[in-house]
């Protein structure tokens, strides 16, 4: 799982069959030092709870899919989580 | 997932017949400032992509999880049609405007 | 599965409930001379790791899942299935 900050909401309505009530955010993916790092995808939100400019991380591949309730659907990217606190004493500090 | 748009359809008559009946879309990386990036993939589509369209579509093992495409060889899928893209409380992209940046 | 360094530990309260009583830590991928590369992975733990252990890390779904005993819907790629001792290389790479 990569670390990732919740920069945008993305809507539609005629999506394939499962994603029905799914939710679709934009966001940018960070590195372990959580500063960006590449470019912005999409990601589904499995928490049901990420809001925008949250810190949260994201499962993806075929993983994604199987964090939300109907498992078959075409996902390769999900929120299944939101950090509180990360505890990296071996990093080089933020600057 | 990614954002694409599509810009092209690609015929095979001589084909792996695992892939009759699929409509093959070729996309290009949509950018948030409403710009096409480089590249181009071609994707499967699930759910009736037309030309222009500003797409959504995900890749490896995932692109099989649609009726469509279940054990058929997809390594990527169109499974979203974009309506709007939000960023920052600016709308990035809104279906009908032309994918151009308000 | 790859080489890595511990080099931190995540806190979440709101997640997927799969990570419910499990602890996920911050790996750092490391090349064939032990020098940590720009990869990294918020793994789960299966062996009581702590930060600055040198750990060996599983990264696959199926597996994963065989090796935390999880079911076969949870959402789970990398797991830290072993701190290394020593690393012998023939010197031919």
């Amino acid at each position: 799982m990569k670390f990732a900050w919740v920069i945008g909401t993305l809507v539609s309505t005629r999506k394939a069959e499962g994603l029905e009530g799914v939710k679709f955010l934009i966001v940018q993916p960070l590195d372990e030092r959580r500063l960006p790092s590449g470019e912005p995808y999409v990601a589904v939100d499995a928490t049901r709870q990420a809001g925008l400019g949250e810190l949260v991380f994201v499962v993806a591949s075929r993983e994604a899919a199987l964090a939300l309730d109907e498992s078959f659907v075409p996902v390769d990217a999900a929120i299944v989580g939101i950090v509180d606190d990360v505890h990296a004493p071996l990093l080089p500090e933020e600057e | 997932m990614q954002l694409a748009q599509v810009v092209g359809t690609v015929v095979a008559t001589q084909k792996s017949q695992r892939l009759d009946g699929l409509k093959m879309l070729i996309l290009r990386p949509f950018g948030l400032d409403g710009k096409l990036g480089s590249g181009y993939l071609v994707a499967l589509d699930s759910v009736g992509a037309g030309p222009g369209e500003v797409v959504l579509y995900c890749t490896g093992s995932s692109a099989r999880q649609t009726e469509a495409t279940k054990d058929r060889p997809a390594d990527a899928v169109i499974m979203a049609i974009v309506d709007t893209v939000e960023v920052g409380g600016d709308v990035k992209y809104q279906k009908g405007n032309k994918g151009a940046s308000t | 599965m790859y080489l890595a360094r511990v080099v931190g530990n995540v806190v979440a309260t709101i997640k997927h409930p799969f990570f419910e009583g499990r602890k996920l830590m911050l790996v750092q991928r490391l090349d064939l001379d032990h020098q940590p590369t720009p990869t990294y992975d918020i793994a789960v733990d299966d062996v009581q790791a702590g930060v600055g252990d040198f750990v060996l890390v599983f990264d696959e779904g199926t597996g994963a899942r065989q090796i935390l005993r999880a079911g076969n819907t949870a959402p789970v790629r990398a797991v830290i299935v072993g701190i290394v001792d020593d690393v012998e290389q023939y010197g031919i790479g």
